[in-house]
């Protein structure tokens, strides 16, 4: 039986049976908490008939510091692919949502902590570039620690390349949807994940600049444990709306259908 | 007080012997003591060429963060005249953790921020460190629009530890804040110039250092993380920053080799910490040359040119494909020209020109010999 059969959920420490989970779309059925989804499964239960198509991006493994601390870069990359299936941190798939052709760019935290380098830079380029060619709108699900370390600067300078491609979505006149998933931090949020001209959180989701323990050590405040999380960005003015994981798929079929003035 | 880094300690002794020979030389003014601190200048010349010749990243980090290396305040006192500072984000607060105003920058009008660190306790804390808060961002994008309003030129001074990571500055939206200050650089119709004079830490240093250039001074750093939290995450063990900040690849040598940056601006022997004016007049030197060039560029143009930099970084030797979709979609947007030189410059033409000349000559020779 492979490892990843069962897990336990965080909240209500219950343990799950892998094949439970994916009927619930990795809803824990005890308590509704939101645990991490693969992309590909959300992809699937997102687009009609679980159809999609895969958009691949240049993904090609590339160590131009050739990083190293108490393991390669290479080697965390392998484990990552391993694991995960993935060819990098983003899933990119083409499909429809109730009718209506949508991009969709997922990230996976299970790879090395959802961290987006110049693959990950490249796939939002890509994804936008999609969206604009095939006139859809675009709609990422973030999960990521933020900014790839081993990649440094060719992951800092992603802020400024992922505002770009999401920018010529806006031009097009595309929605811009982004949705804030457990956890979304960093230079993640600090870039695309903050600039959806529509922006719904899942429920309880971490969603944040820094982390509890970066403010401790560099200002010594403790955060309070509720700061953080997408019902007080809801309340704060950063987040549209809320929607439980089950319900996403109608929520952004709503929103596309009336920005993109589809008869009803 | 000056301070003196690990490194750096040999020199202390030096400096504090240079210091009582001036003082003696003061008051009995003497042709030997003028030798001997010559003498001393040229021990402490030769110490630092030694510490420089073999200086780590790590080193280099700690210089960059050097309390006495030149702030923003000091590069606008000696570069702008009739600076007009402006205050406030009109929304929640003033942060003096970024500065900036109106004022002319050698003769010409310009917007001039940066991130202030402050130079004594009492500052430090009144600029948190140069750490800013979102306001101070939101701040750094009305003065943005205000330089783009007035078609004034944008100077921007990076130096900061990264943006303040606290309950406030979460609960006002750090994250937004930093991506939409990043937004309005790259979409501002105005030449943007950055220059790295210390830190550059993370995203709360992109916010304010995208630009049409970016210039960085030698010993100055940028990086995703401080060697700090890389060690921390990555090694799992606080001690091991020396070893982060080595392969993270930080200094503006590696910035350059990737096209982070456009230009290394040198620091006099010893570092821009014990030389101020030279360090602050070689910048200013730096801005104006890329001023020059910049100001003959229009909106749509700086635009352009200023969104495909961004695109570039990280393809160059990554990817096979190096123009996409994106880049055909800013030709789009912002019309293809691209800023041309003059026919007779093109090497072919050149070429084609000179064997015409020789052309002619040996005609000439080989019908009137
Ligand atoms: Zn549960």
């Amino acid at each position: 039986m492979p490892d990843n059969a069962w897990q336990k959920c965080k909240v209500c420490m219950t343990m799950l049976y892998a094949d439970e989970l994916e009927k619930t779309s990795y809803v824990c059925p005890n308590c509704d908490n939101h645990l991490q989804i693969h992309p590909r499964l959300r992809l699937k239960n997102l687009f009609d008939d679980g159809q999609f198509e895969e958009i691949k991006y240049p993904s090609n493994f590339s160590d131009p510091l050739n990083f190293k601390d108490s393991k390669t870069y290479r080697e965390r990359f392998n484990q990552a692919q391993e694991k995960t299936g993935m060819d990098d941190a983003f899933l990119i798939g083409m499909g429809k949502i109730k009718g209506i052709p949508t991009t969709i760019a997922a990230m996976s935290f299970g790879f090395m902590g959802g961290s987006v380098g110049p693959a990950g830079a490249e796939a939002m380029v890509k994804a936008a570039e999609h969206s604009v060619t095939f006139n859809t709108p675009l709609v990422v699900f973030t999960c990521s620690g933020g900014m790839r370390m081993q990649t440094n600067q060719f992951s800092l300078q992603a802020i400024p390349k992922t505002l770009i491609a999401v920018d010529m979505v806006k031009d097009a006149k595309l929605p811009y949807i982004v949705v804030l998933t457990d956890p979304t931090s960093g230079g993640v949020s600090a870039s695309f994940g903050m600039v959806g001209d529509v922006t719904i959180a899942e429920p309880n989701a971490s969603i944040m600049f820094a982390g509890a323990s970066v403010t401790k050590n560099t200002t010594g405040e403790t955060m309070p444990e509720d700061v953080q999380k997408a019902e007080y960005l809801l309340e704060h003015g950063f987040v549209d709306q809320i929607v439980h994981r089950r319900d996403i798929r109608d929520s952004l079929a709503q929103i596309m259908s009336i920005l993109l003035k589809r008869a009803a | 007080m000056n301070t003196y880094l690990d490194f750096e300690k040999p020199i202390e002794s030096l400096d504090s012997r240079i210091l009582e020979l001036k003082s003696l030389n003061e008051s009995n003014p003497s042709d030997l003591l003028v030798d001997e601190i010559q003498e001393i200048e040229n021990q402490i010349n030769t110490s630092y060429e030694k510490i420089f010749s073999s200086i780590t990243p790590w080193q280099r980090t700690q210089i960059s963060r050097h309390p006495q290396r030149p702030k923003t305040r000091d590069y606008i006192e000696n570069l702008i005249t009739d600076f007009y500072p402006l205050s406030g984000d009109r929304a929640f607060s003033e942060d003096k953790a970024i500065m900036g105003g109106f004022g002319k920058f050698r003769g010409q009008s310009v917007l001039v921020m940066g991130h202030e660190k402050g130079h004594d306790t009492y500052s430090r804390i009144e600029h948190n460190f140069g750490m800013p808060k979102p306001e101070g961002y939101r701040k750094a994008q009305r003065l943005m629009k205000l330089a783009e309003h007035f078609d004034v030129p944008v100077i921007s001074f990076v130096d900061t530890p990264g943006a303040y990571s606290g309950l406030g500055a979460e609960q006002r939206g750090q994250s937004e804040a930093i991506a939409r200050t990043t937004e309005c650089c790259l979409s501002l119709g105005v030449p943007i110039v950055v220059v790295i004079i210390g830190e550059g830490g993370s995203g709360g240093a992109v916010a304010i250092g995208t630009g049409n250039n970016v210039l960085m001074l030698e010993n100055s750093v940028y990086s995703v993380i401080s060697p700090e939290g890389c060690s921390s995450i990555l090694w799992k063990d606080t001690s091991k920053t020396a070893e982060a900040a080595e392969a993270l690849k930080l200094t503006a040598s590696d910035m350059l080799k990737i096209d982070v940056i456009d230009k290394i601006i040198p620091e006099p022997i010893g570092g821009a910490h014990r030389h101020h004016l030279v360090t602050i007049n070689n910048t200013g030197d730096a801005i104006e040359n890329c001023l020059n060039v910049l100001s003959n560029q229009h909106g749509n143009e700086l635009k352009h040119s200023r969104q495909e930099r961004y695109l570039q970084i990280g393809r160059l030797g990554l990817f096979s494909e190096k123009t996409t979709t994106a880049n055909e979609v800013l030709d789009n947007k912002y019309g293809k020209s691209r800023p041309q030189q003059p026919f007779y410059l093109n090497t072919k033409i050149q070429i084609f020109f000179l064997i015409c000349v020789a052309l002619i000559i040996l005609f000439f020779y080989w019908n009137f010999n």
